[in-house]
């Protein structure tokens, strides 16, 4: 994975809380053997009508949503299923962090292992960032800030090993296998 | 010693290197359960770095979720309608057999939902780590096993290590005292908590279940019960082990036995709270004064006891946009809404406990005319034990479909919808917008509300159905 360290864009701003997975891709996209193409079927049922004609007023189909990598969402956003296929959705449309105040624990995990920066800041940060949609924000991961254009910065907490990894490229497979030895050791000691 | 809870217990027990303010702990996995929807890219990973998995003794494989229910179609009399589900169930097929992985496909008699079949084999055990690309992993903590669900990415891992990258979650103790009326079944119980925790209350924690009503429950209610641990944003839910665990286990196909029993009993019986142990947070429960329940909106939060009316929020837009979608009104009574489908069956409620409940309720009844009624068993052994028992004919005599065992109307994947703008009643655990088809509204309740509602056609008080 390429590292990762500056994320700067405007904000596509989608204000509902309890956004689950279930809504980011549906169920019927799952049954796609690759990681590839999800993009176009985010939020599917949301982005189309019945007939598949683009909603109108559905903020990813405004033109002001064109090129935005920065997605600022409701409280707990990505509960609900596992599926990893919606963070895949996520970065295959070009989105790179997503922003609220709280966000689902599987959702999160799966988002930091595919390099899109789950970004959990305070409910004034919040409250403001969905009042004002579309600004220019800089998410700098090095020194966990997100920087409003006023020159706020606000923090946000990021697990450090997955910082580490994202700010660095490194590959958490790759050191779980470097295990091995303490795996080894482990199987022995417990009868595994 | 100080006092530990029994997650504390469970956690390091199964550090393989324990956690730093700079790294996770490498976490062991004891049983890995996997299926055909959440598998195919991490296989890939697997082949493209040249892997092998780990410890195929330790991973079991099935296919639920987008294989069809309709028996012609699952059994290849007719090809499955849909191309890609068919492609999926061939590639996990090829996966298994490239890598040594122990698959319970489609022609298998033990296969079944994935989270019916782990326990009724008795590969779930007590005190074990049990992982699955899927957020209903929870529904192992029944037997007192860390249960959680994970990402396609972290199924890679595990194929290859056995082992998960994971930071301590916190706990959270929900203690519930007092009987279930007659009527409240777990479903109701566990509605209730995540109503009062609501869908991310849970987040980052490990519930625990404690206190009479949990212990009094069976290992089918407990399974209910832990299974939508994630509905509340929980990582995992879990009931202590005790006899009526024990006693479930013993004899199970895949069980220890003989004195590999006595010894794997013997370390059950350590996996308890200590008397003092801290939670990071409780709440309290009064099970007695709880009605069946059922969902009004479209999170598992938004419920409400069956005769009451859902709630106003004047001024919540949120609230509003969910009535919207479900065409349902601020102070409308639950009771008497029409609905057009009932689904009894997933990974929540369609073990045999379930059907029994709702045969009783449907026996000698006829579904109201236009309810579509469709009941799919947890698994193929559940089937063949329902159909020795004559379940389902109590089932076709109602006028419902009687399926082959999958996630089915669960989740629409697999070709089992409900139409657009249709109510169904489901036994199911979600009711998010489109779960069960595009435009579908989705109202959770119990085997026995479900079954009731079939016969009136109506949100019903299943208590007015009981013997």
């Amino acid at each position: 994975m390429d590292p990762i360290r500056i994320i700067r864009s405007r904000t596509v701003v989608m204000p509902r809380t309890n956004i689950d997975t279930d809504q980011i891709m549906p169920a019927r996209f799952l049954t796609t053997t690759t990681r590839d193409g999800l993009g176009q079927h985010l939020f599917a049922d949301w982005r189309y009508d019945a007939a598949g004609r683009p909603v109108a007023d559905f903020v990813l189909n405004r033109p002001e949503a064109e090129g935005c990598r920065v997605l600022v969402a409701g409280r707990n956003i990505g509960c609900g299923s596992s599926r990893e296929h919606a963070p895949w959705g996520l970065c295959d449309y070009g989105f790179r962090a997503v922003v609220s105040t709280e966000i689902a624990d599987i959702f999160r995990n799966n988002s930091l292992k595919n390099g899109l920066l789950p970004v959990v800041v305070d409910e004034a940060t919040h409250e403001w960032l969905i009042a004002n949609p579309g600004v220019e924000v800089t998410i700098d991961l090095e020194t966990s800030t997100l920087a409003l254009p006023d020159g706020r910065r606000v923090g946000f907490p990021v697990e450090a090993f997955a910082r580490y990894c994202l700010l660095n490229g490194v590959d958490e497979t790759g050191y779980l296998l470097a295990q091995e030895p303490a795996i080894r050791a482990y199987e022995a000691r417990a009868g595994k | 010693m100080t006092a530990t809870t029994l997650f504390e217990k469970i956690w390091r027990a199964h550090e393989v290197v324990a956690e730093t303010p700079e790294t996770p702990a490498v976490l062991y996995v004891d049983l890995h359960l996997t299926h055909e929807v959440t598998t195919p890219q991490a296989f890939a990973v697997l082949r493209e770095r040249g892997l092998k998995v780990r410890r195929p003794d330790r991973t079991v494989g099935t296919m639920d979720h987008s294989t069809p229910t309709v028996a012609d179609e699952l059994y290849g009399r007719v090809p499955i309608r849909l191309e890609s589900a068919a492609r999926q169930v061939r590639e996990f097929e090829k996966n298994c057999a490239e890598f040594g992985v122990e698959l319970l496909g489609i022609d298998h008699p033990d296969r079944g939902i994935v989270h019916v079949i782990g326990p009724e084999l008795g590969v779930t055990q007590p005190g074990q780590t049990i992982v699955c690309g899927d957020s209903h992993t929870s529904t192992h903590g029944a037997f007192g096993s860390l249960a959680f669900g994970i990402g396609t990415t972290e199924v890679g891992q595990v194929l290859a290590t056995q082992c998960l990258l994971q930071r301590k979650p916190k706990t959270l103790a929900v203690n519930v005292e007092g009987a279930l009326g007659r009527g409240v079944t777990a479903k109701d119980l566990v509605l209730a908590i995540i109503q009062r925790l609501g869908v991310g209350g849970g987040t980052g924690s490990v519930i625990e279940y404690r206190g009479a009503t949990i212990r009094a429950l069976s290992m089918d209610e407990r399974m209910t019960v832990c299974n939508m641990s994630i509905e509340a944003g929980a990582r995992a839910g879990l009931v202590a082990p005790d006899e009526t665990t024990f006693a479930y286990v013993k004899g199970r196909p895949r069980a220890p036995a003989g004195a590999a029993w006595d010894a794997a009993l013997a370390g059950w019986k350590t996996l308890v709270t200590d008397a003092g142990a801290r939670f990071d947070r409780e709440i309290s429960l009064d099970a007695a004064r709880l009605a069946p329940m059922i969902t009004y909106g479209t999170n598992p939060g938004m419920s409400v006891a069956l005769d009451e009316t859902i709630p106003l929020r004047p001024g919540d837009a949120i609230h509003a946009k969910a009535l919207e979608y479900m065409g349902l009104e601020p102070g409308q009574r639950m009771l008497g809404q029409k609905i057009e489908t009932v689904f009894i069956g997933s990974c929540t409620n369609a073990r045999l406990s379930d059907l029994r409940a709702a045969a009783a309720v449907l026996k000698g009844r006829h579904a109201a005319k236009g309810v579509t009624l469709l009941v799919v068993p947890g698994s193929q052994r559940i089937k063949r034990e329902a159909e020795r028992e004559g379940l389902d004919r109590v089932f076709t005599d109602a006028g419902a479909e009687w399926r082959e065992s999958g996630c089915s109307m669960c989740l629409g994947m697999n070709g089992d919808l409900v139409a657009r703008g249709a109510y169904c009643v489901s036994t199911s655990n979600r009711n998010f917008e489109g779960r069960q088809g595009v435009g579908a509204r989705t109202l959770l309740a119990s085997p026995i509300s479900a079954a009731a509602a079939a016969i009136a056609g109506r949100i019903a008080d299943p208590r007015e159905y009981l013997a």
